[in-house]
């Protein structure tokens, strides 16, 4: 029932975009709440007092916040389509790497954009490094969940969304040359349906990223 | 055939700790491996190229990094024995939130309050740590463990910060005890189980190794 499940987030965030595409790619219906997030509601508030951020899903009027959190959830909760790897030291190294993402590979790609004149090349070649690392775990595969999208393809939507927005900022962080193979991931994760049909359209999506840095940043 | 187990930690690690309580309450036997940081060995430098962190858990050859992953790891291979995270989807998630909490926020806040100069980042970090250890203590409630009537995942995260709460409260001129009487009943409680006491560092020797520290970064 479509009642039971709830998930709190908003159209501009790929870790709520995370959520819906395991969702999508499981079938699973689900009433969708846009948060505005410069006016959170009560409810978010109250569902996820301690981060206070989006997303939070809500099954069974039980809340649960962190998106990666999020999906291991409905992965032990709707087990066909299973997201994770079976094996135990598959589940390791996929989390091991979607933790690199957000813990190291996300904060480097803010670092360039906020960084100063002097300290800019530094960072761009720190974040540089840390997707050439990423790219090495593609070895050969079509996606990182081998065949078909699994649990780091959709941690890594942040790298997808990247590479999609990144004109918005004058920046070419993931460059094509640069990174071929993830490039190429990319635009296969894009031609998915699943990712496709959650996908924020493109132009809205530079509009929105433009803005809000120009807004952090200053005109340029 | 026996499993082939080696752990590469630091003896003042209260990351490294958690492996060794994990792997304890399973009852498995395993070589550990004191590394020097300042001197990393090949072995560490191969086996977590990406992080060059501790630890590092080595099973039959393949090496697993990040202490909660570990942990996970750990509990989902051997499964039969203390299992350490609950069964329930949902009580997983939450479990899964409150080590990421404990992750998240605990050290780097701390750090704040040992080698910390600034006046104001000091009081700052001891705020907001006294503060989530009070969000913990909440969490916590009347149970006897995080995980309810069992030591669990959560316990395991958060109980070998304790023989660091002596460097803390030294350091930021605070009791635990004073703030939060429950944590500080509940890290007795863990101590008297014989994985927690064999794995956790003696507090006076933590405090030792901290002002050894201090005194080298020109702060003590």
């Amino acid at each position: 029932m479509a009642e039971e499940v709830k998930l709190f987030g908003s159209w501009a965030s790929p870790y709520t975009s995370r959520v819906k595409v395991v969702l999508k790619l499981k079938g699973i219906e689900y009433e969708n709440v846009e948060e505005d997030l410069s006016n959170k509601s009560p409810l978010l508030l109250k569902y996820n007092p301690i981060h206070k951020k989006v997303p939070v899903f809500l099954h069974h009027g039980k809340p649960i916040a962190e998106s990666l959190i999020i999906i291991e959830y409905i992965d032990e909760t709707w087990k066909h389509n299973p997201i994770l790897p079976i094996d135990p030291y598959d589940r390791a190294m996929a989390r091991f790497w979607a933790k690199f993402i957000d813990e190291k590979i996300q904060p480097a790609v803010w670092k360039t954009l906020l960084a100063g004149e002097n300290e800019r090349e530094a960072a761009i070649e720190e974040a540089h490094q840390l997707l050439k690392t990423l790219e090495r775990e593609l070895n050969g595969k079509k996606f990182f969940g081998g065949e078909s999208l699994g649990f780091l393809d959709v941690a890594g939507n942040v790298v997808v969304w990247l590479e999609v927005s990144q004109e918005a900022l004058g920046m070419n962080l993931l460059d094509k040359e640069k990174f071929p193979i993830l490039h190429e991931w990319c635009q296969r994760v894009l031609d998915d349906d699943a990712f496709k049909q959650v996908m924020p359209p493109k132009e809205k999506l530079l509009a929105f990223t433009r803005a809000r840095f120009e807004a952090f940043l200053g005109p340029k | 055939m026996a499993d082939d187990i080696v752990l590469l930690s630091t003896w003042p690690s209260m990351f490294g700790m958690r492996v060794g309580v994990a792997l304890a309450e399973k009852g498995l036997k395993y070589e550990y491996r004191e590394e020097d940081l300042r001197n990393k060995s090949p072995l560490l430098l191969n086996m977590n190229p990406v992080h060059k962190k501790i630890p590092v858990l080595i099973h039959n050859g393949k090496p697993i990094s990040e202490s909660m992953i570990i942990v996970e790891y750990i509990d989902g291979v051997w499964n039969h024995k203390s299992p350490l995270l609950p069964t329930d989807p949902y009580q997983r998630a939450q479990a899964r939130f409150w080590a990421d909490f404990v992750d998240k926020k605990l050290y780097d806040i701390g750090k704040k309050i040992i080698w910390s100069t600034k006046g104001e980042e000091h009081e700052t970090g001891k705020k907001e740590f006294i503060e989530c250890l009070k969000l913990l203590q909440r969490e916590l409630g009347d149970k006897p463990y995080f995980g309810g009537e069992n030591f669990g995942f959560v316990d395991v995260s958060l109980v070998t910060f304790s023989c660091w709460f002596h460097t803390f409260e030294s350091y930021g001129n605070f009791s635990v005890e004073t703030e939060c009487p429950k944590l500080i009943a509940w890290t007795k409680r863990c101590l008297e189980k014989e994985s927690v006491s064999s794995s956790l560092a003696d507090p006076h020797k933590i405090h030792d190794f901290a002002s050894g520290v201090r005194k080298r970064l020109g702060i003590e």
